[in-house]
């Protein structure tokens, strides 16, 4: 599904090297982790993957169902199955959220030649996607994001996530900020989701997450590549020992 | 006109264009007709096709038969210097509601126009209001009775046709005790090589108790992307509150024109009066916008409140100006302004210039303002979820200006959306 090879990333108009022949696949059906410290580029790979303009691809490619999507507007790049669950999601005054999330949604359709949904059929998938997760309909009233809270964002990421159906979804840090209960509900989101024709890419500090989505795959990365790759026993190692072996190998 | 040609072309404005040959202009451009029409038929087709084009219901039987009652909008039609038709006058009349073009009031009813025009902005207001005041050929008239609640919206739709013409019409609406009008215009002119010039004036009056409501949807030619042509847009609006409690509402979305100088204004005269001006001014290309409005408290007790969205892209400059005052018998006066602008791209530019002048301690004025830019954050999160850059742009315009958007009628709000994402369209790469 998702395949990264050699890939060699700076940040714009600077030197600053961050992600270095990094290499990574992701099968269809697979539920990955990304693993690792702050500073480890673990970030910077979502953005390049969802087509972030901060950042300069100086080698390498990133290919969705064996397409190159490196050279694709971040638009189109959506509209050809790929959804990036942000860590810090934006706020847009005075655009109401059912107002975006339709927006949205009817944007990928006629990027993809398909008809606009109805209203009634618009209102009757948002509905059912809020009553899965727990979003109450007054939020769906309010401004996107504005005054939502840590939780509330992110819960409102994955039901965007469910409403735009993805084959391809990158997960940022989507756990951080989040209690006990929150976490529950987005990881039940990603797992409702989980079948063979969907992938995720989790990207995640701590192993507390991955304890309600149990991952297929764990990938360990340092200072911008993969320095090791395992199965879930390899995110208990982690937790138990910390990063420091892999900081000082890589 | 002799008044006009002593006085001095005013340049405190934030614009520049080249000085402009006022013995180069027409000063009246009728469009060909035997006369004038009696009735809708009589109109020249190609007058109706144009309307029709626009957008703008001028056939009356077909608005009957097709839209819900409430949903009617009576059309003063202006083309060039000359109103062309007013719909509807036969039903307004049972309603004692006078609307008509200014040439037929003075026909009809010369003691209420002569009453009236000139006694909110005289004939030595300014240097575009002398000239008006001087030239004038046409315009709409509104009376509202005593008591009545206008049944239907109206509305004159001005357009500029013919090329180096000069558009300087007059509006003078007047609302009786206790009445209350909700008035709307509309403004297009074709593109055009040289730039036309529109020095409108407005004159507005409500008695006690009563309450306009004047909006606008501005969509002048803006010229090329290299400023070449585009209507000039040099007009005086103002309204008097002159009875107690009444109520004077200014909205305007301005998405076209050249050069915009306008300062739709209240004086609130009357014990407790309200003013209020909402304004989208949105500038492109090469526009330059130079708006604001006047908020004059003279009476006790009155209130203003100023809400305005500024949006500029490509290399335009957007200026909003904007005066209040308390006049030292207008005890406890409030107002309340906010100011946002919004930048898109990085050669634009937005300057706010408030001036607050108070003459009695017992005023309360306040005053908002911020300047933003559309982030990239912004843009990409919302291109993430498969807007087009110029979709994400649109959406995050609208929502900024979603405040004074809900002050238009329902129907004028839809247009006047699209209107501001088609001015925007290219603005980002």
């Amino acid at each position: 599904m998702l395949e990264i090879n050699n890939l060699h990333v700076k940040i714009a108009g600077e030197d600053k090297v961050i992600l270095r022949s990094l290499t990574l696949k992701v099968a269809k059906g697979e539920v990955a982790a990304i693993m690792g410290p702050n500073g480890s580029g673990k970030s910077t790979l979502s953005y390049v993957i969802a087509g972030k303009p901060d950042y300069e691809v100086m080698d390498g490619e990133v290919l969705l169902d064996g397409v190159n999507i490196l050279e694709m507007a971040p638009d189109e790049r959506a509209a050809a199955g790929l959804f990036l669950a942000f860590q810090y999601p934006m706020e847009i005054p005075g655009v109401a959220t059912m107002t975006f999330l339709k927006a949205a949604m009817n944007a990928q359709r006629k990027q993809r030649g398909q008809a606009e949904l109805t209203t009634p059929e618009f209102i009757k998938r948002v509905n059912a996607a809020a009553d899965l997760l727990g979003i109450p309909k007054d939020m769906l009233r309010r401004p996107l994001n504005v005054g939502f809270s840590g939780g509330e964002k992110k819960r409102m990421e994955i039901l965007q996530m469910t409403l735009l159906e993805p084959k391809m979804s990158v997960m940022d840090e989507t756990d951080s900020g989040l209690d006990i209960d929150a976490l529950k509900i987005v990881a039940e989101g990603v797992n409702a989701r989980r079948d063979p024709e969907h992938a995720f890419l989790v990207i995640t500090h701590y192993q507390r997450l991955l304890d309600y989505i149990k991952p297929d795959t764990v990938h360990v990365m340092s200072r911008g590549r993969i320095v090791k790759t395992g199965g879930p026993e390899l995110a208990l190692e982690l937790e138990a020992n910390g990063y420091r072996d892999y900081q000082s190998a890589a | 006109m002799s008044r006009w040609r002593s006085l001095p072309e005013p340049t405190w404005a934030r614009v520049s264009y080249p000085q402009i040959d006022f013995q180069d202009i027409y000063y009246y451009a009728a469009p060909k007709m035997n006369g004038a029409p009696k009735s809708l038929d009589e109109v020249d087709p190609a007058i109706l096709d144009a309307y029709k084009k626009l957008g703008i219901p001028l056939r009356e039987q077909e608005i009957l038969a097709g839209v819900e009652p409430q949903n009617r909008v009576a059309v003063d039609a202006v083309f060039d210097s000359v109103s062309v038709v007013t719909t509807f006058r036969a039903e307004l009349a049972k309603a004692g509601v006078i609307f008509c073009s200014i040439s037929d009031a003075l026909q009809e009813h010369p003691e209420l126009v002569r009453k009236y025009i000139g006694s909110v902005v005289p004939v030595t207001d300014n240097y575009y209001a002398t000239l008006n005041s001087a030239v004038f050929t046409d315009g709409s008239f509104v009376y509202i009775p005593k008591g009545v609640r206008c049944p239907m919206e109206l509305s004159t739709y001005f357009r500029i046709n013919e090329k180096n013409t000069g558009q300087f019409e007059r509006t003078l609406i007047i609302a009786e005790e206790g009445s209350y009008v909700s008035y709307l215009e509309g403004c297009t002119a074709p593109q055009r090589d040289e730039n036309q010039l529109h020095a409108a004036v407005v004159e507005l009056v409500t008695m006690d108790d009563a309450e306009i409501k004047y909006s606008t949807v501005q969509n002048w030619y803006p010229g090329d992307a290299n400023g070449r042509g585009g209507i000039y847009n040099f007009v005086t609006k103002r309204g008097d509150c002159r009875g107690k409690n009444s109520k004077i509402s200014w909205t305007q979305v301005e998405t076209g024109s050249a050069i915009t100088w306008k300062y739709p204004s209240v004086i609130l005269r009357g014990e407790g009066s309200r003013g209020e001006f909402y304004s989208i001014a949105v500038s492109n290309g090469m526009q330059q916008v130079d708006s604001g409005t006047k908020m004059i408290h003279l009476g006790k007790n009155t209130t203003s409140r100023i809400i305005s969205k500024g949006i500029s892209a490509g290399r335009s400059q957007n200026t909003y100006r904007g005066l209040v005052s308390a006049h030292r018998k207008a005890t406890n006066a409030r107002n309340f302004t906010n100011c946002d602008s919004l930048l898109i791209g990085n050669q634009c530019g937005a300057h706010t210039v408030p001036y607050i002048e108070s003459k009695t301690s017992t005023a309360t004025f306040e005053h908002e303002a911020t300047t933003s830019k559309i982030s990239e954050d912004q843009l990409f999160y919302c291109m993430q979820r498969g807007l087009t850059a110029e979709e994400s742009t649109a959406l995050i315009v609208n929502g900024f200006v979603k405040d004074v958007l809900q002050q238009l009628p329902m129907e004028f709000a839809v247009e006047a959306q699209k209107l501001i994402s088609i001015s925007l369209e290219g603005s980002v790469g």
